[in-house]
């Protein structure tokens, strides 16, 4: 019986491999081997054979490991690298196509610049079309890498060629503040495009969604560690070029800045597929660690705005600062929501982060109630009108996600639920930005 | 009999349901009534049953408890949710129109099966 015994062992240290298999499962699976073992041995059949027969019945580990993988892509999430027809092992993990496609989206926006003869000219069309030179070759990279078929490609190009023509065919006069508005808008346009093809040309699949905001996420933290990276070598590389001519750094910025900057989107974006383990130990420190302080800053802001009363404080174009806030407060949630294994019962961190979504409602909710009184007498500008926009479909987010938390703490729901919300309320984002960009500057007269 | 695999795997959905809307059950003896129930005529590899059982966890219809009986060892046993009884409900309509079609298609004259052998 030792020998089956030590079989079991190994049987069982293999399927504990396959990535999207957990602790929690290996029991169980071993729990089955063990009973079919068991029933197989009072049959009459000697210990080994049991166990042959057993482990033959349970079914090949490796269709076993990637029908897991379905089930639970969270879990694959991280370690994309399953053995099997979905992602056949390849030498190549487009570490050069990706390079490819960064060099391209360097060169388009250098062309861009020098063609705008910027920084000495500053035109408003550069500063609207920046993104459109850099994220269609990340939407490009991620058709070939899903490889879409040509119908796909089209449709996601379409939306693409659409941006740049009612970014493009809109008459905006010099300093107007839509054409700004606009400019903030399009890379999030942009970036919702994106979506498709990373989803591999799907939409309504809520797994693939998740899958897309915790790439956003990591991509995010990828973005910011190069940028850091590259901001040190750029200072120090001016520092040493200085003693040969007082005007060369200021070249050197011109010309790699840009460049840099565009190549890295596409970078970051090879690098949350390759190397996912690295973020994914990542983000979930970051959100233990920002989470509670968020927590505490919200609602200390949040009494003392209570009792002190807004209206004396508050400056009107402030609404931006109470956008950011709950942008930063959603990111938490769902960084913190990629980072959970769903199974899992809520626990203190899951109160912690509810207190900071609830804080920063009620803070929220003030800031509205005056800007919403004052409004009459202020009238809409652009401005005011996109970040009153941004913040309601902020609110309603976050408060859909204070109320199924809560619901979820009490054990009413299951956590998917929240996952759900999150994911079904992902189009809302990109409508709103859509409506930015081509409603809003004809409504108010490109002002 | 050999059954078709995908025919398998349509029916392992309501199979699952139907075990568990009789009692709460662990894995390997949700699949020993499995073999029970069809003779044995279902083959089903036996590890597949356990993504089965989680996304079924996911979407709610079942519940799913760690437990150690007095006698033998911890298992995780699964139960039926009002959601998983209304889905099996709806999964028993289905598959009830599909089989009355088939059967009627079978009894009729010229049915199905001459159709088939004319191809």
């Amino acid at each position: 019986m030792d020998d089956v015994e030590s079989q079991i062992a190994e049987w069982r240290a293999y399927v504990a491999k396959a990535p999207a298999v957990d602790g929690r499962d290996v029991d169980e699976l071993e729990g089955h081997l063990r009973d079919q073992i068991a029933e197989l041995d009072t049959a009459g059949l000697t210990a080994d054979e049991a166990f042959l027969v057993a482990v033959k019945r349970m079914g090949d580990l490796d269709t076993l490991s990637r029908e897991f993988a379905r089930e639970h892509s969270g879990r694959l999430w991280k370690q994309l690298v399953l053995s099997g027809e979905d992602e056949p092992a390849r030498p190549s993990n487009g570490g050069f196509e990706a390079l490819v496609f960064a060099l391209a989206a360097g060169v388009a926006i250098q062309v861009a610049r020098l063609i705008a003869e910027y920084p000495d000219e500053q035109p408003g069309w550069l500063l609207r079309n920046a993104t459109l030179f850099v994220l269609p070759f990340l939407a490009a990279y991620f058709a070939r890498r899903r490889k879409v078929d040509i119908r796909r490609w089209g449709l996601a190009a379409a939306p693409i060629v659409l941006v740049a023509l009612v970014v493009n065919l809109y008459p905006y006069p010099a300093d107007s503040a839509t054409e700004l508005l606009v400019a903030l808008h399009v890379p999030v346009v942009l970036w919702f495009v994106i979506a498709y093809p990373y989803m591999g040309g799907t939409l309504g699949s809520h797994e693939r969604r998740m899958d897309f905001v915790r790439f956003t996420g990591e991509w995010f933290i990828y973005y910011v560690l190069i940028a850091l990276g590259g901001g040190v070598l750029l200072l120090l590389t001016s520092l040493i070029l200085e003693p040969i001519s007082a005007e060369l750094p200021e070249r050197v910025v011109e010309w790699v800045l840009p460049s840099g900057a565009a190549g890295a989107v596409i970078v970051a974006g090879w690098l949350v597929e390759s190397k996912q383990r690295v973020v994914e130990n990542m983000a979930p420190v970051l959100t233990k660690l920002f989470t509670p302080l968020f927590a505490v800053m919200l609602t200390i802001a949040a009494a003392t705005y209570a009792l002190s009363g807004v209206t004396g404080a508050f400056d009107r174009e402030r609404l931006g600062l109470f956008d950011a806030i709950l942008v930063v407060v959603l990111g938490l949630v769902l960084y913190s929501m990629s980072a959970r294994e769903p199974s899992q019962p809520g626990g203190l961190a899951d109160q912690i982060q509810l207190l900071a979504v609830v804080s920063a409602l009620v803070l929220d909710v003030m800031v509205l109630g005056v800007m919403l009184a004052r409004v009459g007498d202020l009238g809409f500008t652009p401005n005011r009108a996109a970040a009153l926009g941004l913040n309601i479909v902020l609110l309603v987010n976050l408060a859909g996600t204070a109320w199924l938390s809560l619901r979820f703490l009490r054990g009413r729901i299951a956590f998917h639920r929240l996952e759900r919300w999150q994911t079904s309320y992902v189009p809302i984002f990109a409508l709103w930005a859509a409506i930015v960009v081509a409603v809003l500057p004809p409504l108010f007269g490109f002002i | 009999m050999h059954i078709d695999k995908d025919l398998v795997a349509a029916s392992a959905t309501p199979l699952v349901l139907a075990i568990l809307g009789e009692s709460e059950n662990y894995g390997y003896a949700i699949l020993k009534r499995v073999r029970e129930l069809s003779e044995g005529e279902l083959e089903w590899t036996d590890g597949m049953l356990y993504p089965l059982l989680h996304r079924l966890q996911r979407l709610e219809y079942v519940t799913t408890e760690w437990r150690t009986p007095p006698e033998g060892r911890r298992r995780r046993y699964y139960a039926i949710t009002d959601a998983g009884r209304a889905a099996l409900a709806e999964q028993q309509r289905q598959w009830m129109t599909v089989t009355r079609a088939l059967d009627d298609v079978w009894r009729g004259n010229g049915g199905l099966m001459t159709a088939l052998g004319e191809v």
